[in-house]
This record gives structure tokens, sequence and C-alpha cells, in this order.
């Protein structure tokens, strides 16, 4: 960035004053540990205190150890399906918000996008606390309001079996987090010209036709954007299985996703002791598994998307 | 910048409120008793304040889940309090091995220990010690008196028993015979597995033949244990596949269960909590034992942190614990956590009298997996949570359970291999 | 298009929004009313209003009993500040510095301070620890804000950094031929016009600092620095048993950063419009 004084064009400083505070805060306090964490994955713990360099074995071990490969790769598809579920009804219930909230002269739409937008804003502890009793089958919220209206033999302990705690679980945090697609789609919607509109009107294109042919194919990009924030944030996601399932992320396993397996290895759970040289293998893999979708991103759908920018 | 004024300012105040003054010494408690807090605050504190002028206690509790690992990263970039309350066997070992709790081997008072109770917080050839025992929890299971009596029932002795109590009280329909779930796992281990297995393993004849390597976890005393849990099913409440320990806990203290399979820390809380008569029995005995066994646990210790630089204040406040003073005031303050110490204590709650009556009619021993067998990977304890939440949710059969632990043990630990 | 069609259309979007502000908001509500009731109550009636008979306020007696929670308060209020300013103003300085000029390394310069937001910081605890233990800054709010300002900052840039591409050049060119410098092009021209985009960012940089009780517990757990969330965190375990001081804490935890959003949502609805519309 800083060019050696031979060349002609002066250092431009004011360049260097307005990266410098952000950079050096974000290199010292989060960049250098984060690094000096994953670091740890290429060593393990020798007799004693001491660290002893092993380079790649850890992550030998993490895909060829038949228990560190299947507790990763169970971890691995829980935390796929944990994101399709996010895909399939987070981002189109978003979209739909969105879509009713941007009809022009729509009363208390104010009111409505601060409401949907609440439990966004909720802590972690308080969310996985007011759906485990909600979802308590001796509390009786949810199956007292399933008989009212007349639906009560559906209700089933949905956090407590094998087959439903998953995905349970993932429309818990759709239900948290789906103001988040809808306030970014809403803003992209409103950045549609009024001319795009207005000519599409002329041409008889209007109501549902009107959103799939006009602004859908207009807010891709936006819809691009916040798909892989959800992949980010999904593959980041850890606080509600340990609040909601424990760090063991029962049952069976059947909740554990990347993150979870992540800090019980590194920080460790009752009796297993932590293990940061396998926990930073764990979280390097993760990190290089977000770095490629984050890439897959950027260089293959983006740059195609740009064609249909305005 | 005015925010960092108002920092400063705030910081200030703070200190000038709390009223230290410095030449007294101040030592910090780590603990994950949160529950605890006003106990030590009204109670403990006081108590040793008066005896030790120009020493002052501050009880710094972290919510259980957060402990270990608050505690460990605190500990290694030197930030954490004098003294460190200690969990058993290799969580503390794994500190004093790293040269992060001072040796106390010689302390004033750790005289009053049995080698039994030291165990949990000694080195493996038992030459050092390194916490001082503060407390064991017993297992069993506390009744709500008041329903036993209106369906004329009385606490059972034997197993056969047990499920007779057990069908009486599904037949009579108005109460779950049993409040457990198996959402949260650790229920079904501990007040469970660890709890009614104690006689089938035989206390600590079978958890030191494993240890060795003579017996294993596919063997009947394993795996009975599980089969009993899997009898208990039939009588949990709805939905127990998702029901969590405060669920259980709710459903028993507001009277709509019968039986909890317990833990004696629950004493203080149930006290609170329920407003019906309640008594406790230990695990039954299957038909065909001779003596009976009770899981009398070495559950939390209290040491001191190497890097504190007041070590020999730290040291006077943990004679101060060993002694038959605070042992005294610890088992009446906290009813269910039992002191180990050798020292004369009288208890004055009956149900936490009754727990620690067992201890002389059975035998005690420790939860099974908690020295030396869960210190590889996989975790033995932990597995146990899981298969013993899968045998009752009828994922597994208990053979297959105990195959899947003594698979895992095998897998690293040499005298099963 | 009908009248009648326009109103049918109309009702038919209140009725799909009313049902999902319902889905919203109903389980915050359930948390509020059943922290005025009586335990029996609580489990007996989980629905039902408070009533003359089952309206209890012990839940809040025991939390508040617990700790200075004004003090907690106030921590909570200048820590989440203090860190928003500095992620709003480094965020968009760099944002401005990578939108704005062309210089070698700019788009490994965008890439690098985006790696912040692909792994967790809590990963990194115990080095954090060990520099602010070297800078003597354990237990002081300074830490906390410290550590916040780095993990808001990927983020922040991130989003900072498209919506200042969008400022119109004429008006930066203009200001240079009046001999403006940089500095008083990016604070009297450039800022301003991204103030919506700042609010936006704003809400998302909040939410995970307010709610955070990890760094609170490591870098800053003594008495005079604890946050609202650490110090109702003794209520707020795994396991609890108490649930009257669960849910008083819970709804004592909710209030605050509502009202902190509902601030903030004003000027973050008028910055997604605004912005919007260039």
């Amino acid at each position: 960035m800083l060019r050696p004084r031979t060349t002609r064009r002066p250092i431009r400083w004011h360049i260097v004053v307005f990266l410098a505070p952000a950079v050096l805060i974000y290199t010292a306090i989060m960049i250098i540990p984060l690094f000096g964490t994953l670091n740890l994955s290429l060593f393990t713990r020798g007799e004693g205190n001491t660290r002893e360099f092993v380079g790649l074995a850890n992550f030998v071990t993490l895909f060829t150890d038949p228990r560190w490969s299947s507790a990763f790769w169970n971890a691995t598809w829980n935390n796929l399906w944990f994101f399709i579920v996010h895909m399939l009804v987070q981002n189109p219930i978003g979209i739909a918000l969105a879509a009713i909230l941007s009809s022009p002269r729509l009363r208390f739409a104010a009111f409505y996008r601060s409401a949907i937008f609440i439990p966004a804003i909720l802590s972690f502890v308080i969310v996985g606390f007011v759906w485990r009793l909600i979802l308590s089958p001796l509390w009786g919220v949810a199956p007292n309001m399933m008989d009212a209206i007349g639906i009560g033999d559906w209700f089933s302990p949905w956090l407590g079996q094998e087959s439903s705690a998953l995905t349970t679980l993932a429309l818990i945090s759709v239900w948290q987090f789906v103001g988040i697609p809808m306030m970014l789609i809403y803003a992209a919607l409103l950045s549609i010209p009024d001319e795009v509109l207005e000519a599409a009107e002329m041409d008889g294109i209007t109501g549902a036709s009107q959103f799939w042919k006009i602004k859908l194919p207009l807010i891709l990009p936006t819809i691009g954007i916040v798909s892989i924030l959800t992949f980010v944030g999904n593959f980041n996601a850890f606080d509600l299985i340990y609040v909601v399932q424990g760090a063991l992320a029962g049952p069976n396993y059947s909740t554990d996703i990347l993150g979870s397996l992540l800090f019980r290895t590194f920080f460790g759970f009752q009796l297993q002791l932590g293990d940061p040289h396998m926990g930073a293998t764990v979280a390097t893999v993760m990190f290089f598994i977000i770095l490629a979708g984050v890439s897959l991103y950027l260089f293959g759908i983006q740059t195609r998307m740009r064609r249909y920018q305005f | 910048m005015t925010t960092r004024k108002t920092l400063t300012l705030t910081t200030a105040i703070a200190l000038c409120a709390s009223g230290a003054l410095a030449q007294d010494v101040t030592l910090t408690i780590e603990s994950w008793r949160n529950d605890d807090i006003s106990i030590w605050r009204n109670q403990i504190i006081p108590a040793f304040e008066a005896a030790h002028p120009g020493i002052q206690l501050d009880f710094q509790p972290t919510a259980p889940a957060q402990y270990n690992s608050a505690l460990n990263s605190k500990l290694d970039a030197g930030t954490a309090g004098n003294i460190i309350t200690c969990r058993a066997f290799d969580a503390a070992l794994q500190l004093f091995e790293r040269g992060q709790l001072s040796d106390l081997t010689d302390l004033d008072g750790m005289e009053n220990f049995s080698d039994v109770a030291k165990s949990a917080w000694s080195t493996d050839d038992g030459e050092q010690t390194f916490c001082v025992p503060l407390a064991s929890v017993i297992h069993g299971f506390i009744y709500n008196a008041e329903i036993f009596e209106e369906l004329g029932l009385e606490a059972p002795e034997t197993e056969e028993e047990f499920f007779a109590v057990l069908d009486a009280i599904e037949e009579d329909g108005g109460y779950i015979p049993m409040a457990m779930g198996i959402n949260d796992q650790w229920e079904a281990a501990t007040m469970g597995f660890a709890n009614i297995g104690v006689n089938y393993w035989r206390g600590e004849e079978g958890r030191a033949a494993l240890i060795a390597g003579e017996s294993r976890l596919t063997d009947d005393e394993w795996v009975a244990p599980f089969e009993q849990l899997s009898r208990w099913v039939p009588y949990l409440g709805r939905g127990f596949e998702s029901q969590s320990y405060p669920d259980s806990q709710n459903l028993f203290t507001l009277g709509r269960a019968a039986i909890y399979p317990a833990g004696s820390w629950e004493i203080a809380g149930f006290r609170e909590q329920a407003d019906f008569e309640m008594g406790a029995f230990p695990p039954p005995v299957p038909a065909g034992t001779d003596g009976c066994f009770i899981s009398d646990h070495t559950d939390m210790g209290i040491g001191l942190n190497a890097a504190s630089p007041n070590q020999e204040e730290g040291r006077a406040f943990l004679s101060w614990v060993a002694g038959s003073e605070a042992s005294n005031l610890f088992a009446n303050a906290i009813p269910g956590f039992f002191p180990l110490s050798d020292a004369e204590v009288s208890l004055e709650d009956p149900l936490a009298q009754e727990f620690i009556g067992w201890r002389d009619q059975c035998e005690s021993t420790i939860r099974p997996f908690h020295q030396i067998v869960s210190r590889g990977t996989p975790n033995l304890s932990n597995e146990s949570w899981t298969a013993s939440a899968n045998v009752m949710r009828g994922t597994w059969t208990p053979e297959e359970a105990g195959a899947h632990l003594q698979d895992g043990l095998s897998s690293w630990y040499e005298p099963h291999q | 298009m009908s009248a009648r069609a326009n109103i049918l259309r109309s009702s038919a979007a209140h009725a799909i929004l009313i049902a999902y502000t319902i889905l919203a908001l109903y389980p915050v509500f359930l948390i509020v009313i059943n922290s005025m009731k009586s335990r029996r109550a609580i489990f007996n009636e989980p629905l039902a209003l408070p009533t003359r008979e089952t309206f209890d306020l012990v839940g809040f007696h025991t939390v508040l009993e617990q700790g200075n929670f004004l003090l907690y308060f106030q921590n909570s209020l200048i820590v989440t500040l203090a860190s928003l300013f500095l992620v709003l103003l480094f965020g968009a300085m760099a944002a401005f510095a990578l939108a704005e000029y062309r210089f070698r390394g700019n788009l490994l310069m965008g890439l690098y301070l985006a790696l912040g937001i692909m792994i967790p910081i809590r990963l990194g605890t115990v080095a954090i620890l060990e520099i602010m233990v070297a800078a003597n800054l354990v237990n002081t709010l300074t830490s906390l804000v410290l550590v916040y300002t780095a993990q808001g900052l990927p983020l922040a840039v991130f989003i900072l950094a498209e919506f200042m591409r969008q400022v119109s050049d004429d008006l930066k060119n203009a200001a240079r031929i009046d001999g403006l410098s940089e500095y008083r092009i990016f604070f009297t021209i450039a800022l301003p016009l991204v103030r919506p985009a700042l609010a936006t960012v704003a809400v998302f940089t909040m939410i995970p600092i307010w709610n955070d009780l990890w760094f609170p517990l490591i870098l800053a757990p003594s008495d005079a620095t604890k946050t609202l969330t650490l110090g109702s965190q003794i209520f707020l375990g795994q396991y609890v048993t108490n649930w009257n001081a669960v849910l008083a804490a819970l709804t004592l935890a909710i209030f605050p950063v509502v009202v902190l959003y509902l601030i903030f949502s004003r000027q973050l609805i008028r910055g997604i419009t605004r912005g919007a519309v260039k």
C-alpha cells in the first residue's frame, strides 16, 4: 500500500490515516489472536506443559480416525441441513414479508417492520429459554394451543426426538432471524427506480407477475448477499444449540453442528478437558469451509449477477 | 473524551463504595455455585472475616456451564481469583499438573480428611493433595410423603417393592409416578445410571475392577442398570424425551409427581419450593444382593491459585475451611452438600439427616467413570450421558449401550485393550 | 384495478402481517406476563394474564437483590455506545478509503478486513486476555470496548463500503476544486450522506454487543464493571429452577435492548429508504 519513495506519486497520507485505526485495532485484537489460535492446530501437547510441532497430523486424525471423522461429518451434514432450512424457510418468508411491506400506501408498515424485527435483537438465552418453555410437554403452551384448534394429537416432544430436534432448532433460529433478510430485501425493493415499475405497468405487468418478472430479478444481488450472510452465520452458529440442548447437542448428537463441536472440543465439557489443538483443527477446517463458500459467492455468483444490476 | 471520563469516574465510585482499605487483603473466590451466593455473602464470609481481621473475601461465582472454560482462560492469562473451587478428579488434577494450583499437602487441617476424601484432589500416587475436600453429594430418591400417605405407600427397599410402588401410583392415576426427563441427558446418567447402578457393580469393588481392566462394560453388572432404566420409562411423564432438568424439579415440587430420582444437592432448593413433607430412600436393592451401596460422590473441593500473591492469607482461609467450625457451617447452610471432614458434624435438616444416615447402613462409592477412565477421547463420562438417554429413548438396547461404551474405552485405555 | 380488489388485497396483506407479528411477539409477551405471576400460576395457567390473585413480583425482588442493576445497566450502556461510536467512525473511515481511492492492495485490504466474519472471535480468548493483562486493562470497560470494536469492524466496513461507493463523485470533486482537504470531504460530505447506512450498521453491531456474556465474564467480571447481561446471568444458566427469578431476569434483559432498538429503528428505516433512493 505504501509506495517506496522512488515512485513519482507521493505517499497519500490521508489513505493511511483513514485505514490505520480500523486496521490496527482489528489486527491487534482480532487477527493476531485468532491466527495464533488456528496455529495451534499444527501442534500437540507434549510432556509437561510443552508444545510439540506435528505438522498436519491433527488434520489427518480429524479425517481418518473413525471417531473424529464420524463426529465431524455428522456435524457437517447437520450444519448443512441447518443452512438448507434457513434458505428454504427463512429467506422466502423474509422476501415475502418484505414484498408485502413494500406495497405502496400500506398503513402501519413501520409498526410491522419493527415488531417483526424484534426477535432478532433478543439474546440466545432468551430465545432458547422461551422456546423450550413453549415446546415443553409439561408446561403446556404448545400442547394447549394445539388442543384448542383440534390438532392436539399432533403434538410430540420435538426437541427430544432424534428425527425432529435439529429441524425444530433450525426453525427456532429462523423465527429469531427472519427480520434480517426482511430488512435487507425491503431496502432493495424500495431502491428499484419508479420509472422501471411505471414502465412495467404501462406494459400491463402488475401485481404478482410484476413481482416475479420485474422485481425479483432486480433484487437477486441482495438475495445473494442475504444468502452468503446466512451461510456465514449458520456455519458459525452454536449458542442456540448450547442453550437449548446443552454442549452434548442431544439427543444422541443429532443437533451437533460444527460450532457446537468446535466449542465442546476447544473448551471441553464436564470431565472432558478442553483440547485447544484439536479444537483449533476443527476451527481451521470450518474457516476453510466458510472461505470456500464466500469465495464461491464472490467469484462464481456475484460476478455473474452483476449483469442484472442497473 | 467524555466516555473515558465517565469510565474512570464509574470505576472510582464503585471502588469507594466497596470500601476496600489499602492494607486489607481481599481474596477473590472462583466458584460455579451461583445458587449459594447469598449463603456465602450472609453466613460464610462474615463468619470467616470475624475471625480473621485483615482478610476479606469476595465470592464471585460463574454459571456452571461456563465455569471450566472461563476459569481456564483466566488462569492461563493470570487473572483468575485467589481461591479456586475445584471440580473433582481430572479437571483439577490438570490444573495442578500445569502448576496453576498450589500444593496443599501440608496445610494445617488437611489431617482432618481421610485418604478416600482426599482422593478426588490428589495425584494418582496419593503423594500430593491440592484442594481441601469440601463436600460430597449422595444419590437416592426423594418422594412426596403426602402422596405416599394418601395412597398408603411405604418407601421401598428392594427393587421389587420399588416397581410395586410405581405401579400403585400409576394405577391411581392422579400423579406422575416419577419425575425425570432426558432432554439434558445428564439426569439419565447421573440420577439414573450412577444412582441405581452401584448395587449392581457393588460400589468400589466394581469401579476398581473396571479401572484395572478386570471387568468390562458389556458385563452384566454394567448392562443391568441400563435395563433398569428402560423399565422406568412407562412411569415417566408424557413427553419425557424433551423434559428438561428444571421441568423435572418443578414437576416434583409442584406436587404433580410422586418420586424424584435425586442428588442430595436438591434438598435446599426443594425445601424452598415444595410445600409438602418429603422423605427419601436409597437406591432399591436388587433381589439376591447382600448389603447395599450408595453413590457418595466427592464433588467439590477448594484450592489456592498458585499465581496468587497472597499465598499466606489463602492458606489461612483454607485451614479455616478444613476446620470443624466451617464444616458445620457449610453442612447446615447448604444442606445436601455433605462435609467430607472427619470432624463431628450435626445436621439440622431431617431430609439431609436421612441421606447422610445411609452412610452407616450402606457402603459408599463415587461415580463410576470419574477417576482415570474418563481421561481419553472419547470421554467415557460424557458418552455415558448420551448412552443412558439413548437407552431410555429406545434408540439403543441396554446391550448396545454397554458395547458402545466399551468400544470407546477400549479405543484408548490400555488395560482394556 | 378496481377499488374492491384493492381493498381485498390490502386486507390480505394486513392479515398476513398481523399473523406474523403475533408469531414474532407472542413468545416475548409470554415471558413478560409470566414474570409477574406467582410460581403456581405460571405452571397451572401459563397463557393467562396475571390476575389480582396471581400477581406477584417476587421474581423481580429476587433478581434486584442480587446486585446493583442500575450500575450494570450503565456499564452496558457505556460499553455498547462507546463501541458503536468507534465501530461506526473507524469503519466508515476505512470504508471511505477502500471505496474512494485506488491504491495498490485495495482489494486485498478489503478481503483482509472481511476475514474476521469467518472465525468466531471467542477462539482468540486467551490471547486477547493476555493482551489486556499486558496493557493493564483487565476489569475495565475499555477492554470490552476494544474487543467489541474489533469484532464489529469487519461487517461495518463490508456494508459501509458499498454505501460509500454510492456517494456522488461530482459532489466530492467539486469540493476538491474548492480546496477542501480529504478529511473535510469525508466528514462534511461523505459521512452525512451515508448516515442512513450508519444506522443499519449500528443495529447489526449493537445486538451482539449488548447480548454478549462471554467477554464480560472473562475480561471484566468485577462488580464495578459487570454488564447487565453478565449481572443477570446467574439466573440465566442452563439449570435454574427458580422460574420467577428467571422470567424476571429475562424481562429485565429484554426491555432495555428493545428501547435502544426502537430509538435506532426510526433512523434505520429512514436510512434504508433514503439510502436506497440514492
